[in-house]
């Protein structure tokens, strides 16, 4: 009697981890704390500027949002923080989806969703930032009556 | 499983009580633990939930900027009121939970003692909390109920 032939476990060449295989969950998960490092000075320093200082909250109309993209520091500011707290929130939103979304199709309907909002936020916040006129006029080339106090002065 | 450092407690005499109170029982198939480590995270997935709602919003409320003064002031002005206040006081409290919470996660994973104090460090990210809530609230309830 012959013993059957057996054949040796993993008898082909093998690895746990092939070159095919991307580090996209381990880059995901350094960019969550690198943004979230940057993030917490950008998002308190926000924070800090718009509802401590001066008139706070009850201060907040045109004219302010006008004297801050006046200058290039906030607009560079504001820009760091759309771009990373959109990409921040949506890889976070999506680690939920993952988590929760059982389905394959609501995974993906969801994840769509969360893109589609990404692009566009980030898309839209962008070009407010870069053409934004901080004293606007009228069709009769007068200054709008709500512009900032600074561009009639 | 994505979680295990935030929600492991360290603890050898909660794991035995745990295993006490188990011994006997069928498993339940949770990775839940409970305590600082798992309330932490689960506040850590809502208050950032919440946080990036708003945020969406926000660009688009801010976005109206670009299309007149008028549109930007009228649609502020809606928001002067207690009720929008108090929304813009929970917010606040969920970022800065999500910040300060957010450096503790950063903590456990790159310092070598961070898993070891992950609970005291939850206690230490609630006293910056209290800390900073107590003159943010001084100051913008002032402003939304002082008019």
């Amino acid at each position: 009697m012959t013993a059957p032939l057996v054949e040796a476990p993993r008898s082909t060449p093998y690895r746990r981890a092939t070159s095919r295989r991307s580090n996209y969950e381990m880059y995901s998960w350094l960019f969550m704390r690198l943004s979230g490092a940057v993030l917490v000075v950008l998002v308190i320093g926000h924070l800090f500027v718009n509802l401590m200082v001066g008139d706070g909250i009850s201060a907040l109309d045109f004219g302010f949002v006008a004297g801050k993209w006046a200058s290039p520091f906030w607009q560079v500011w504001d820009l760091a923080m759309l771009w990373l707290a959109m990409i921040h929130g949506s890889n976070g939103v999506r680690t939920i989806i993952n988590d929760y979304a059982e389905r394959d199709m609501t995974r993906i309907v969801l994840k769509t969703f969360v893109a589609v909002a990404l692009v566009f936020t980030i898309v839209l916040g962008t070009l407010v930032i870069f053409t934004f006129e901080p004293c606007p006029v009228g069709a009769d080339g007068a200054l709008l009556p709500a512009a900032a106090e600074f561009c009639s002065a | 499983m994505a979680t295990t450092t935030h929600s492991t407690g360290t603890s050898g005499s909660s794991d035995s009580r745990a295993v006490g109170r188990l011994r006997g029982a069928v498993p339940q198939g949770t990775l839940y633990r409970g305590r600082e480590g798992m309330w932490s995270w689960v506040a850590h997935r809502i208050t950032g939930l919440l946080i990036f709602v708003f945020l969406l919003v926000h660009v688009l409320d801010t976005s109206l900027v670009r299309v007149s003064p008028e549109a930007y002031n009228a649609v502020i002005e809606t928001y002067k009121n207690p009720v929008v206040g108090l929304g813009e006081a929970g917010l606040v409290g969920a970022v800065l939970f999500h910040a300060f919470n957010g450096i503790r996660v950063m903590l456990v994973d790159f310092w070598s003692q961070g898993p070891r104090f992950h609970r005291q460090m939850f206690w230490a990210v609630g006293a910056i909390w209290v800390v900073l809530m107590v003159p943010f609230l001084v100051r913008h309830l002032a402003n939304v109920f002082g008019g």
